[in-house]
């Protein structure tokens, strides 16, 4: 059924579904069908003389005032990264950005006009740095090139406000390259005493080495162990008892120990232990933490939002933050414009598309003196409205805060891991305790060194490490198909889910395909291709599938135009009357049962001829993927949308009690806390806004997109649409993932209770620690690595048979 | 033997400054983009075309000369 999909002809990358079509060449995006067209136009000699020619074909740019927000000095201001005396830096995020010709574009940005010096991408990120000479291209030029050539950078009340988000990552890789340094240095040190053999290194040379350990280590406990030492004593005073308490415990032990030998000359220490303990834990800790940096996980409505909107003063339209809205402002929504505000609509018709918000596919329309509520797309013709409420007060940001307010920490992770440590925190300690108090009555000298020894030798270094790498392993599984989780706390919490909530439009429809199909009188060729030139113009989204429908049909002028709000539109075609809309306005009767259903009416010269259907297309793969689903969990339904499908819904649900309709984004919101004081743990998929409050409210939130990178509100996780059919696997792999950290822990309780015998024998040398405490750990993360590719593999065999 | 010493005190002021150039990598971001600099390698270098403008020509004799 599904065909191919077509690799694109420059850069041979998957060209997605919707291809780009150019001299019916299929391209994956535009920045290569641009460069394909440079090389295709200036028969390839002339590829880098991109400022020789027309070339580019820069589309000629109609924003209007779409992007003059950008020429106000304050909004500038905040935007700008610095400014140096003529030059000025900003960083775009710009989605579009997938493939090696958008980097290309993108960093010739240089060429297309001369005021740009220098620009930059970072792929990982999908960010280009600009550098700018302001006097010869303004910083609205600059995006409005950018949208010309399609890589219009995603500007949004967001920006305005975050400045440092990076700074925390290179943080940990300092602390990596300062234990990294430390490791190394002491190994070398430490290793001629280990080879030695029986007559030893001269005395004055090993108390050297000693010396420059000690050194060498102080750095590493200060700063590169600071982390879990300050979070254990946090947790402590509060009573908690975490991972980091057996952790911090073994860093003290082994350089207290250490340094008492060191500075009483007894010994040589176990310093090549100790700065290898953490250097490993600061490599899983990296490791996890490497996650998806394009990706955002934490956007809230300010994402939505654009920065500015035209605000009416004294007859005269001038650009505005949204942030200075007050009460009594009058503003401006153009077609396709958010609406950023509460507000009384004044002037125009409106015709709201709220599909953002609440999930209803169908445009609302209002009068006059009629409330509009925040988060609405205007679509037609521009309005005017009086701001009754200010951005921080509108009904939508309400809604987040009230979701951001009540929520339940996320934090319920690590409880496997958290309990455990308690335990083994506790036995370590009793153990310790108890052979030092019977070495107290054997040797009494040696009792205390014997207690530290336990210490050292029961550091959970492998039971540290085994967390970090199964989940940070099992995140890239997810990713190589297709699932995008937030951090690795999500895989345990997915792992506990029995509950499962749908959202129904554009999560379990597809956002952008209906069926359509044609009831009644069949109509000709030609009144098909007058329907379609009607339909044209008009931009109701009904109206707007129909074109996109027939599109392949002639068009032809229409006379005499007519729109009336929230009924229909009619014409007049080569003296034919064509009326396209709602059953009241074509005359047609219907019966109750199919008011909500999506039809367009139609008649030509008032002679009724049938409707149109237009119902979602529902994901391929749906029934499998719900009856399989079934089985295990609890499987809900809850959509903004009208009753228009419950019958066709039925069919997978088959239990009314699980189908809710009409529910308003609050709706949802409860609807999951209901289940949560159930004692439920709710799986939630949704994709949009209008299910935010739901998706931050349940265990574990789920976006579904088309494009990973555009619009997803906050959540878990994101997951790619073509891979709908894949949520049971991938509730089954966290559970997997689990068990390979529960067998992990018992590998490494192993290990442990080796290095114990030694330890309470009183035959714990450094050499036995500096050779027990490596491969413990290399030992451990082999086998997580192993086992998740093994079971990721064994799950992905499953499907297949 | 005493040059030992000497030897591993300056060996160790050596790693020391690798240990200084890995933080100042890091700090300058070479670390944060691991992808692009790997394309953009790739990328022919802005050659000079065989029409290019008379002005381009006399300064590349120049710098011949």
């Amino acid at each position: 059924m599904a065909k191919e999909n077509q690799k694109c002809i420059h850069c041979g990358e998957d060209c997605g579904k919707y291809p780009i079509m150019w001299e019916e060449k299929p391209f994956c995006c535009n920045g290569c069908k641009t460069v394909y067209q440079l090389l295709n136009e200036n028969k390839l000699y002339t590829y880098y003389e991109m400022e020789k020619n027309p070339g580019v074909r820069v589309d000629e740019p109609e924003f209007g005032t779409k992007f003059a927000y950008l020429d106000d000095e304050t909004i500038k201001e905040k935007l700008l990264e610095f400014k140096d005396g003529d030059y000025s830096k900003i960083t775009f995020y710009i989605p579009a950005i997938h493939c090696s010709s958008c980097i290309w574009l993108l960093e010739h940005l240089n060429t297309l006009n001369s005021g740009i010096t220098y620009s930059m991408v970072n792929f990982v990120k999908k960010e280009v740095s600009v550098t700018f000479k302001e006097e010869l291209i303004s910083l609205r030029q600059i995006v409005e090139l950018l949208a010309s050539i399609h890589y219009t950078p995603m500007i949004t009340l967001d920006n305005m406000d975050k400045k440092s988000a990076k700074k925390e990552d290179r943080k940990l890789l300092f602390k990596l390259g300062v234990a990294g340094f430390a490791f190394g240095n002491i190994m070398l040190l430490s290793f001629p005493d280990y080879l030695a053999g029986e007559q030893g290194v001269e005395p004055a040379l090993q108390r050297f080495f000693n010396f420059l350990n000690l050194l060498f280590a102080l750095p590493v406990l200060i700063y590169s162990a600071r982390d879990y030492l300050l979070s254990a004593y946090k947790n402590l005073v509060h009573g908690v008892i975490n991972t980091d308490l057996p952790i911090s415990i073994g860093i003290i032990a082994l350089f207290s120990q250490s340094t008492y030998e060191i500075l009483s000359n007894s010994g040589t220490g176990y310093m090549d232990s100790f700065a290898g303990f953490i250097f490993f834990l600061l490599i899983g800790k990296w490791y996890q933490n490497k996650t998806y940096q394009a990706l955002a996980f934490d956007r809230d409505y300010k994402s939505y939002f654009p920065i500015a909107i035209t605000k009416i003063v004294d007859e005269k339209e001038e650009v505005t933050q949204i942030k200075d809205l007050v009460e009594g402002d009058r503003i401006l929504v153009r077609h396709h414009e958010l609406i950023p505000v509460d507000a009384t609509l004044v002037k125009g018709v409106a015709n709201i598309d709220y599909s953002f918000v609440t999930g209803e596919t169908n445009a609302v329309n209002k009068l006059v003196g009629e409330p509009v509520y925040a988060g609405g797309k205007q679509l037609g013709a521009a309005l005017e409205l009086t701001v009754n409420k200010s951005v921080d007060q509108s009904s939508l940001t309400k809604l987040w805060n009230q979701s951001e307010g009540g929520i339940i920490p996320k934090q319920t992770l690590n409880n496997m891991v958290d309990r455990i440590s308690k335990w083994f925190t506790i036995i370590v300690i009793s153990l310790a305790l108890i052979t030092m108090i019977v070495w107290f009555f054997i040797d009494a000298p040696r009792a205390v060194s014997i207690f530290t020894a336990v210490l050292i030798v029961a550091c959970p270094c492998a039971l540290a490490l085994s967390i970090p790498f199964t989940y940070g392993n099992s995140l890239r599984i997810y990713g190589k198909r297709g699932f995008y989780l937030k951090n690795s706390q999500v895989i345990e919490n997915l792992s506990k889910i029995d509950t499962i909530v749908f959202d129904k439009t554009g999560t379990i429809t597809q956002s952008n395909a209906l069926d359509i199909n044609f009831n009644g009188v069949e109509p000709t060729r030609e009144q098909l291709s007058f329907i379609k030139s009607i339909a044209r113009q008009s931009t109701h989204p009904l109206s707007v599938a129909l074109y996109q429908h027939l599109s392949n049909l002639d068009s032809h002028y229409v006379d005499s135009y007519k729109e009336i709000a929230g009924k229909g539109v009619e014409g007049f075609i080569n003296q034919q009357k064509v009326k396209i809309g709602s059953a009241v306005y074509i005359g047609a009767v219907v019966k109750p049962a199919d008011e909500f259903m999506s039809r367009v009416y139609i008649s030509i010269n008032d002679q009724y001829l049938g409707y149109f259907s237009l119902e979602n297309k529902y994901r391929d793969g749906l029934t499998e993927i719900i009856s399989q689903l079934k089985k295990k969990y609890e499987v809900h339904l809850i959509s903004g949308d009208n009753e228009g499908e419950r019958k066709r819904l039925m069919h997978w649900f088959k239990d009314n009690k699980y189908l809710h309709f009409n529910q308003k984004p609050a709706d949802k919101l409860d609807y999951i806390r209901a289940l949560q004081a159930e004692g439920k743990n709710v799986l939630m998929i949704g994709d949009g806004l209008n299910d935010a409050g739901a998706l931050n409210q349940s265990n574990v939130g789920i976006t579904i997109a088309d494009d990973i990178y555009n619009f997803s509100p906050a959540c878990d996780g994101i997951m790619e649409s073509g891979k709908f059919k894949s949520l049971y696997r991938y509730i089954r792999f966290s559970k997997s993932s689990i068990r390979v950290v529960k067998i992990s822990f018992l590998i490494s309780l192993l290990y442990n209770s080796i290095g114990l015998t030694f330890a309470i024998d009183g035959l714990l040398t450094p050499i036995v620690a500096a050779i027990l405490m490596p491969v413990s750990s290399v030992t451990v993360v082999v086998f997580v690595t192993l086992a998740t590719n093994i079971s990721a593999m064994i799950s992905d065999q499953k499907k297949l048979a | 033997m005493t040059i030992l010493f000497v030897l591993i005190t300056v060996s160790s002021f050596v790693a020391g400054i690798f240990l200084i150039a890995f933080i100042w990598a890091v700090k300058s971001g070479q670390f944060d983009d691991s992808y692009t600099p790997s394309v953009r390698a790739l990328f022919d270098d802005d050659v000079v075309p065989e029409n290019s403008t008379p002005e381009i020509k006399d300064s590349s004799n120049n710098e011949n000369e």
